[in-house]
């Protein structure tokens, strides 16, 4: 299996340097399918903050690429993603599969992505009028893993 | 020496700090010591627990010793 790029990210990165990055490293592969999630605007929010514990999350990142490796005939996987303070427009999560062809690319990806959404350990406020408040899970996110 | 408490996500709120030093000793009893109604919460059915950075199967039996860190981990709401 190709190794996976896995980051956990206190500070802001750039998506399109680093799927540059990432699509240089892969000349091999036919296709580059890309997902990048980043703060909504609207609602009246201020700011996200995202916390993780330091011996559950990165690790948690590492054994979900490692699935996704297996699953799929791809060239390269990378999964970026924030944690700490951001602001609307900010990126949270950038996730990149490679591969010889595009089918295993777009599964890969998403199947990565529902994983974040509902297994990664990261626990997510809002701030709002001035108030932060926990975000729940959505029911939405355990439909859309239960799918793989 | 002490054990230690760690409150992620909403637990932070519920016990007003990130964590907490606390005497070892039996779960049990290291909860009986707490605001009851930050225990209930610890204890709520959809808390996960992890001691030193692994997830426990179940909550039944812990023991904390010196130096143990114990983790409280709430739903996540990531991504």
């Amino acid at each position: 299996m190709p190794p996976a790029d896995v980051r956990l990210l206190g500070d802001p990165f750039d998506p399109a340097a680093e799927l540059a990055a990432f699509t240089a490293r892969h000349p091999q592969a036919g296709g580059v399918v890309s997902f990048l999630g980043q703060v909504r605007e609207g609602d009246g929010v201020e700011a996200l903050e995202l916390r993780q514990y330091g011996p559950l999350t990165l690790p948690g990142m590492q054994r979900l690429a490692e699935a996704t490796l297996a699953r799929w005939a791809l060239e390269g996987l990378m999964i970026l993603h924030r944690h700490g303070r951001m602001h609307p427009a900010d990126p949270i999560v950038l996730v990149a599969a490679s591969a010889r062809h595009r089918r295993d690319a777009f599964a890969a990806a998403d199947f990565a992505m529902d994983h974040l959404k509902s297994d990664s350990w990261f626990w997510k406020r809002e701030k709002a009028d001035g108030q932060w408040r926990w975000i729940e899970p959505r029911e939405q996110d355990y439909a859309d893993r239960a799918r793989w | 020496m002490a054990a230690r408490l760690v409150f992620l996500g909403r637990l932070e709120d519920a016990a007003g700090m990130p964590e907490m030093a606390i005497e070892p000793g039996a779960l049990e009893q290291v909860l009986a010591r707490l605001d009851p109604a930050l225990a209930v919460e610890l204890l709520g059915e959809r808390v996960r627990l992890a001691l030193n950075g692994a997830l426990l199967p179940e909550t039944g039996g812990v023991i904390l010793a010196d130096g143990d860190e114990l983790a409280f981990l709430p739903p996540v709401s990531g991504g």
